[in-house]
């Protein structure tokens, strides 16, 4: 090997981790190849459709946890409070947040799942960080349900860190709730709820 | 007050309502509730029409009564939704929708005994919209307008089911989850879906959010 070749050859070995960065999918392209690829898996399972909840929240653990962002989320709904909670209880917060939603996230998908999916395309800039990604489900006889994923672009990838169901926030939701349980018996009081309400929600 | 609304429409809801409802979806083929929920759905849409005249959205409004006009003939009175599969896209609007794009307030959130989450303006567009909605009013004899009104009751409360196992699923506490995404629903309804975003309003809550 020539020396410029062996020199082209480890400056393209050196540039490609970057070229490889930034062929990163695109947010909305991950968001419509996650929702088919799992609407598609629960389609094809028998036991899933009969209502198997623990292999279907293998499916999503699997496909869709990944590209969540958990702590965002909390902090979000947390609002005031976050500021109030220690390390060791943002993360055991976190970590019920997530069960809670993963659990009606598992509802919504078994209930929907039948329905008509329309991706919309993206409206941003090649330079933006923050973007929404729409889908929109069809429904017969009333106006479509629009799913819009509020997602970041972090150094693993785009995350989301908030879902909007027919234009409520879910962060958005529990805000208020969250900050009542932290008025009346603090940030222990909330962990404590959050973790009987996933408790009684496994027994179902 | 509102609280105790709330746990009386609960009360009706599960010994009623929803019973009826989950018996509907359980025994009647999807085919023909989807027939039913077009039905209903189409006589909607001239009135949706009107409303988004009023609000200035003069085009869309005349899409709502293409659709009817097109799906009431060719679509066999509504039932199948032809403007829809043609592109013509359905709307979601109503009498408390137009009086906040007329800049009313919200005013405090209330329960309605029977109907659910309300707010002083949309209680005064349910009104308006019960007066000016003839398309089920108009129907004789009157034991066919009243099947016609329990069947429309049905599939609305079915089409729900899903929503309130959800809720179930979701709340905390559900009089506080259910105001919450009552009010950040007809917010959005109002802005047609361009509600500011979650993490632009994170800082300013609206002073609506503060009502109890």
């Amino acid at each position: 090997m020539t020396m410029p070749k062996l020199a082209a050859l480890l400056v393209f070995t050196a540039l490609l981790p970057q070229a490889l960065k930034a062929q990163e999918t695109a947010p909305d392209v991950l968001v419509k190849n996650v929702t088919t690829e799992v609407v598609e898996l629960i389609a094809k399972d028998k036991e899933i459709k009969s209502g198997n909840r623990a292999k279907l929240m293998q499916v999503i653990q699997a496909k869709v946890l990944p590209h969540f962002n958990f702590a965002s989320m909390t902090a979000l709904a947390m609002g005031q409070s976050w500021s109030k909670a220690t390390p060791e209880q943002k993360k055991q917060l976190t970590e019920e947040f997530k069960t809670l939603l993963v659990r009606t996230y598992a509802s919504a998908l078994a209930a929907y799942s039948e329905q008509k999916f329309d991706f919309r395309p993206l409206r941003a800039k090649p330079t933006d960080t923050d973007v929404t990604v729409n889908v929109r489900v069809l429904q017969p006889g009333s106006q479509a349900v629009t799913i819009d994923y509020s997602m970041e672009k972090t150094a693993n990838g785009w995350k989301v860190y908030d879902v909007m169901v027919g234009g409520v926030s879910l962060v958005a939701n529990y805000r208020t709730e969250f900050n009542q349980a932290v008025r009346q018996s603090g940030v222990e009081g909330l962990l404590k709820t959050l973790h009987e309400k996933n408790r009684e929600l496994e027994k179902k | 007050m509102n609280r105790r609304i709330n746990s009386f429409n609960e009360v009706v809801d599960e010994n009623f309502a929803r019973p009826v409802a989950q018996a509907y979806r359980d025994n009647i083929h999807v085919e023909i509730r989807t027939r039913v929920a077009n039905f209903f759905g189409n006589l909607a849409d001239p009135f949706i029409g009107i409303n988004n005249i009023l609000q200035g959205k003069v085009e869309e409004g005349f899409d709502d009564f293409g659709r009817f006009l097109i799906n009431t003939t060719i679509g066999l009175f509504g039932m199948h939704d032809v403007a829809s599969e043609a592109g013509v896209e359905k709307h979601n609007e109503d009498f408390g929708q137009t009086f906040g794009r007329w800049g009313a307030r919200e005013g405090p959130y209330l329960v309605i005994p029977l109907l659910g989450p309300s707010n002083v303006r949309d209680a005064a567009g349910l009104a308006t919209d019960w007066y000016t909605d003839p398309t089920v009013e108009s129907v004789r004899p009157i034991r066919l307008r009243n099947t016609m009104y329990g069947l429309r009751f049905v599939n609305a409360r079915a089409e729900l089911l899903d929503a309130s196992k959800l809720l179930e699923q979701a709340a905390l506490d559900k009089y506080i989850f259910l105001r919450d995404a009552y009010l950040q629903r007809r917010r959005s309804l109002v802005y047609d879906g361009r509600a500011p975003r979650e993490r632009d309003t994170e800082v300013n809550e609206p002073p609506e959010k503060a009502v109890k």
